[in-house]
């Protein structure tokens, strides 16, 4: 078994270059005597780090752009007057750099004696001690001594000395109040900001500009009375903007910016690298620990996906792997009125084992199935698919794509012959026209939303369609030049509109279309989407979509340059979800943006490994690397491995599942990773379908609200306890590495072939490692991927295989993968769902940056000081016309049930639209929802749903009979002795 | 499932293909009910037909004779 790797290949050195790398021409320089070539633009201090020559430095970092303030990395440059800053001085062929001598060296002294007169020399008690730039600089300019008396400061207390706070001689009551010493801001609960420890270097407000984009902090006042500031000056950081990302305390080069938990645990003493288990941006970190016990996690520099940036999640809501609502000893009961009984691995996995081939004996071979994980592993999903196709013997296998992203499977398989993305998000950085539609990157993919606030203050234009101003729409440096604030559920009617005017006023691409499309499907489309009832002014009254925005809007895409469409769910949770995402791939084929950098259909993937859960034959009508199982070839591939028949006929889907069990013919579930009650829409439904099994086996952290109903809980493992890979919205395969042991004694994937074995199965996998060869083995796009390769790589992008051995970052650049780009006819139809007299306002949800999902993971950290319930938000006309006021208890009510929740009145919201979020279950905002889909893949239709609202008194009956059967149903009885 | 929900999903995929161009919309249907149908859904399905497909669009109807009927109900 392989033990825990690092990447060591030295393109992913952790040094500190200094500056960002540059790509211009080679250049080439003497430094210190040693030959040097670096590309054009890079600085002085960067190709003096390349060739292993470090310049003292304090505000300069290679995360950020060159500042030149610190004036400790001056350097002299042979023919050149004075000192520069070798941190802002750009190479030049045959340059003479010294970075050493008398002069320089005085200069540096100099600098870090004025430095260190207004800091506390506090280093051993201190939080950074052993981390600190700035005790690393005094030691290698060798500041011995400092000459200057105690004067005006900013670290002391009081006036009576330069003692700092945490120094107990500073502790006597001596001296007057100090007016400039500030105390340290404690109010976000990861970090502290301690003024008294500042250098007013402005690495932390550059890394909120450059990096994050927030603009939160600042620099305020000038000369001695300059300090960093959250805000305005009644603000702390909890009050201002500061999104809690990380990145100022990343940037900090002292203990002004820590972390609260190396504060109280000390300093990490070793790392592994591995893949965050929050959203679909899949970013790498180093979780950094002290024996086994995790200190902090920092985003890592050389993480392909997220570039050293971090959200709030990713960076710091990791809490919940030590939370005591973790259950770590299997248990069981035989009916959900009883308490659980904790039984040792063994005695469960017996007890489940028997339970689901009884089931199968009496009710048939496919009156059992599984639900895969996009929160846990390529190789795990893998397993639990496996697990139906070769030991329950049937395709009932689904996964939580089913809700979220199926239609992008269908989509863009009919459209381009694959289901995903065809970027990476360095894409975005040549993007010049920027459609979002249905996503909320700034809350859901956080730090690609960075990435993409950055190409838009770069100067990118940016049309958002969505029925909220989300944040893109106006922020900080940010606007977009469209806002096409559209009628939820007539997402096809507007990306119609977009499409009719491309080509009736002639900006399509014909050349593109001639030569990568089908030409008479091309024409097909041309002629239907030419028809007047597309046009924009038709289809307004219908959207609510001005037409003549909507004309300017499709006239920017059409000639504005790289043009890259990015959507969410608010793209495919609608009745027309895979239509709409047909619509996307047509508009990028009509203006040719499909294959190459800048441009390109991408879907932004709610959770994690969405992606590989996907790829890796989780869903019922498909084996590993989207093959239906009707294929003999196919199906013959696995049936040799596994060595076992395989169904030809597709399994049932999630809602099919459940519409089953209420029908009495579905009666088991294997459950890994996922709480259908709260995600999936109609909880009555739902409840009524679990309440109808006779065995559900839930595999997971907590007790979730599915557990309520099951029959067997088989404690889960964390991200952090465990191999293997995730993959994510661009198709990049990372390694996950097991950073401490399993807490419940199993990886996840040991369970499922503890429960294969159980049922009669002969698994021998000993390693993630092992799992991967069978996938590469059995699925072409991923025939090159081995655990060997990411270790040199890092990760790749499938395919990953003979003919792309480094992987794909782009797909389609010499053609579709089906060959001709197919154009696909999307007629508007109007959804089911209808509003009237009894439900006037249309219901859509979604989610906030500090919450995941259903929130079983960041409720239980300090995430929840930001979003301690959901709210529903509302438009000022709506809620004055109901009599409502911000913050006052509110019954939601839609043909499917009612809930209570408080009111957030905002005029982000359009008129006659409300919004909540789904991370609570005391709200189960899904008992609202309704169980229509889309037509092709059932995936629910979240986003529309009829609704009223009206003044309440509280929890609805409802709710609080549901809270307390969960009370019951999570009773446990002690192990016996 | 109930009758109802089984019409209504028949019908949304009989309402896409037919605004598809071509002749061939009641094969395109009946591939996607097999292809994505489980065969208790297909069962379901024949027996509502059998019993005279109330509320099933007719393209759904002319569909019916090229969907593949379960090996067993």
């Amino acid at each position: 078994m392989k033990d825990f790797i690092i990447p060591n290949d030295k393109s992913f050195d952790e040094k500190d270059m200094g500056t960002p790398a540059r790509t211009g021409k080679p250049v080439h320089l003497t430094i210190d005597g040693a030959e040097v070539t670096v590309p054009a633009g890079t600085s002085v201090m960067r190709a003096a780090a390349e060739a292993g020559l470090d310049i003292p430095k304090l505000c300069a970092t290679d995360s950020l752009e060159a500042f030149g303030s610190c004036r400790l990395c001056v350097v002299e440059i042979e023919g050149r007057r004075g000192t520069p800053a070798s941190c802002t001085t750009p190479v030049h062929d045959g340059m003479v750099v010294h970075t050493q001598s008398d002069k320089v060296r005085k200069i540096r002294k100099g600098v870090m004696e004025l430095y260190i007169s207004d800091h506390p020399l506090d280093c051993l008690t201190c939080s950074a001690n052993g981390d600190c730039e700035l005790q690393d600089m005094a030691g290698a300019v060798g500041l011995r001594d400092m000459r200057y008396e105690t004067g005006e400061n900013h670290y002391s207390p009081s006036l009576a000395g330069m003692l700092s706070k945490s120094d107990r001689r500073a502790q006597a009551p001596e001296g007057e109040a100090n007016p400039q010493y500030l105390p340290c801001d404690e109010s976000n609960p990861y970090f502290t900001y301690d003024p008294s420890k500042c250098i007013v270097c402005n690495r932390c407000v550059r890394a909120c500009e450059e990096v994050q984009g927030t603009f939160a902090l600042t620099i305020e006042g000038r000369g001695f009375d300059s300090r960093v500031s959250a805000g305005t000056g009644l603000d702390d950081f909890l009050s201002s903007d500061c999104v809690s990302c990380g990145a100022c305390v990343q940037a900090c080069p002292t203990a002004t910016l820590q972390e609260k938990s190396v504060a109280e645990m000390g300093t990490p003493t070793r790392s592994v690298v591995t893949t965050c288990a929050y959203c679909g941006v899949g970013c790498s970190f180093k979780a950094e620990l002290q024996g086994d016990q995790l200190v902090r996690m920092v985003p890592w520099k050389h993480g392909k996906a997220n570039r050293g940036h971090s959200c709030v999640k990713g960076r710091f809501a990791y809490g919940y792997a030590d939370h005591p609502d973790r259950i770590l000893s299997p248990m069981i009961r035989d009916s959900i009125d009883e308490p659980w009984r904790e039984v040792g691995w063994q005695e469960a996995l017996s007890f489940a084992a028997g339970k689901m081939r009884g089931l199968q004996e009496k009710y048939g071979q496919k009156s059992i199935g599984v639900i895969t994980s996009s929160r846990c592993t390529n190789e795990e999903t893998y397993l639990v698919q496996k697990l139906a196709r070769a030991v329950f013997g049937n395709n009932n296998t689904d996964t939580c794509a089913r809700v979220c992203h199926s239609p992008t499977g269908y989509g863009l398989g009919q459209t381009f012959g694959t289901s995903a993305g065809t970027q990476d998000f360095d894409s975005v950085e040549q993007t010049d026209v920027i459609i979002v539609i249905g996503a909320n990157p700034t809350d859901a993919h956080p730090v690609f939303g960075s990435r993409m606030k950055k190409r838009l203050r770069d100067g990118a234009k940016l049309i958002v369609i969505d029925p909220r101003k989300i944040d893109l729409v106006k922020s900080a440096h940010i606007a977009a030049n469209h806002h096409l604030p559209l009628r939820p559920g007539t997402n096809v009617a507007v990306v119609s509109a977009l499409a009719h005017v491309i080509v009736t006023e002639g900006l399509a691409d014909e050349a593109y279309i001639r030569e990568r499309c089908d030409w008479d499907e091309y024409l097909a489309y041309a002629e239907f989407i030419s028809e007047d009832r597309h046009s924009p002014e038709e289809t307004q009254a219908l959207t609510g979509v001005p037409a003549e925005e909507l004309r300017a809007a499709a006239r920017t895409f059409a000639t504005g340059g790289n043009g890259a469409i990015y959507y969410g769910l608010g793209v495919t949770e609608h009745s027309q979800g895979s239509t709409t995402v047909m619509g996307i791939a047509n508009l990028a084929m009509l203006t040719g943006n499909v294959g190459r950098p800048g441009v390109g259909v991408n879907p932004l993937r709610g959770q994690n490994n969405v992606q590989g859960s996907c790829d890796m034959g989780s869903f019922p009508h498909e084996l590993p690397g989207y093959r239906h199982v009707k294929g003999e070839e196919v199906r013959d591939i696995f049936q040799k491995t596994w060595g076992v028949e395989i169904d030809p006929e597709p399994g049932l889907r999630i809602p099919n599942m459940l519409d089953a069990a209420v029908d009495g013919t579905f009666k088991g579930l294997y459950c890994q990773g996922e709480d259908i009650l709260q995600s999936d829409p109609d909880t009555k439904h739902v409840s009524a379908g679990l309440a109808a099994m006779e065995c559900v086996i839930v595999h997971d952290l907590f007790l979730n609200e599915t557990a309520n109903y099951a029959h067997v809980f088989l404690p889960g493992s964390t991200f952090l306890e465990k191999d293997g890979t995730f993959t994510n919205a661009e198709r990049r395969i990372n390694r996950v590495r097991e950073v401490m042991a399993p807490k419940a004694d199993y990886a996840d994937w040991e369970v499922t072939q503890l429960l294969a074995n159980a049922m009669g199965a002969n698994w021998s996998y000993t390693h993630p490692s092992e799992i991967m060869a069978e996938i590469a083995l059995t699925t072409p796009s991923f025939a090159g991927v081995t655990y060997d390769v990411l270790e040199e790589k890092g990760s790749v992008q499938w395919p990953c295989n003979e003919e792309h051995p480094d992987g794909t970052p782009l797909m389609h650049v010499d053609g579709f993968v089906r060959g001709k780009g197919r154009f696909i006819v999307t007629e508007y139809v109007a959804t089911e769902e209808k509003t009237g007299p009894r439900f006037p306002l249309l219901l859509t949800t979604g989610r906030i940056l500090s919450q995941y999902n259903v929130g079983a993971q960041t409720r239980r950290t300090d995430n929840s000081i930001w979003h301690d319930e959901d709210v529903l938000e509302i438009h000022p006309h709506d809620a004055e016309v109901r009599g409502l006021t911000d913050g006052q208890w509110v019954r939601l009510a839609s043909r499917s049930g009612e809930t209570s929740l408080r009111a957030k009145v905002s005029d982000r919201m359009s008129p006659g639209v409300v919004y909540t979020t789904f991370h609570h279950p005391d709200t189960q905002a899904n008992v609202i929802t309704t169980d229509f889909s889309d037509w092709a893949t059932n995936c629910p239709e979240y986003k529309v749903t009829a609704v009223q609202v009206s003044l309440s008194n509280g929890p609805t009956d409802w709710q609080e009979e549901y809270n307390a059967q969960a009370e019951r149903s999570r009773r446990i009885l002690p192990a016996a002795e | 499932m109930s009758p109802e929900k089984l019409v209504m999903m028949a019908n949304q995929i009989a309402t896409f293909f037919k605004t598809q161009p071509g002749d061939d919309a009641p094969q395109k249907v009946a591939a996607h009910l097999n292809d994505f149908w489980e065969p208790r859904m297909r069962a379901q399905f024949f027996a509502h037909v059998d019993a005279g497909g109330e509320g099933l669009d007719p393209l759904v109807l002319r569909a019916a004779e090229h969907v593949k009927r379960p090996a067993t109900a």
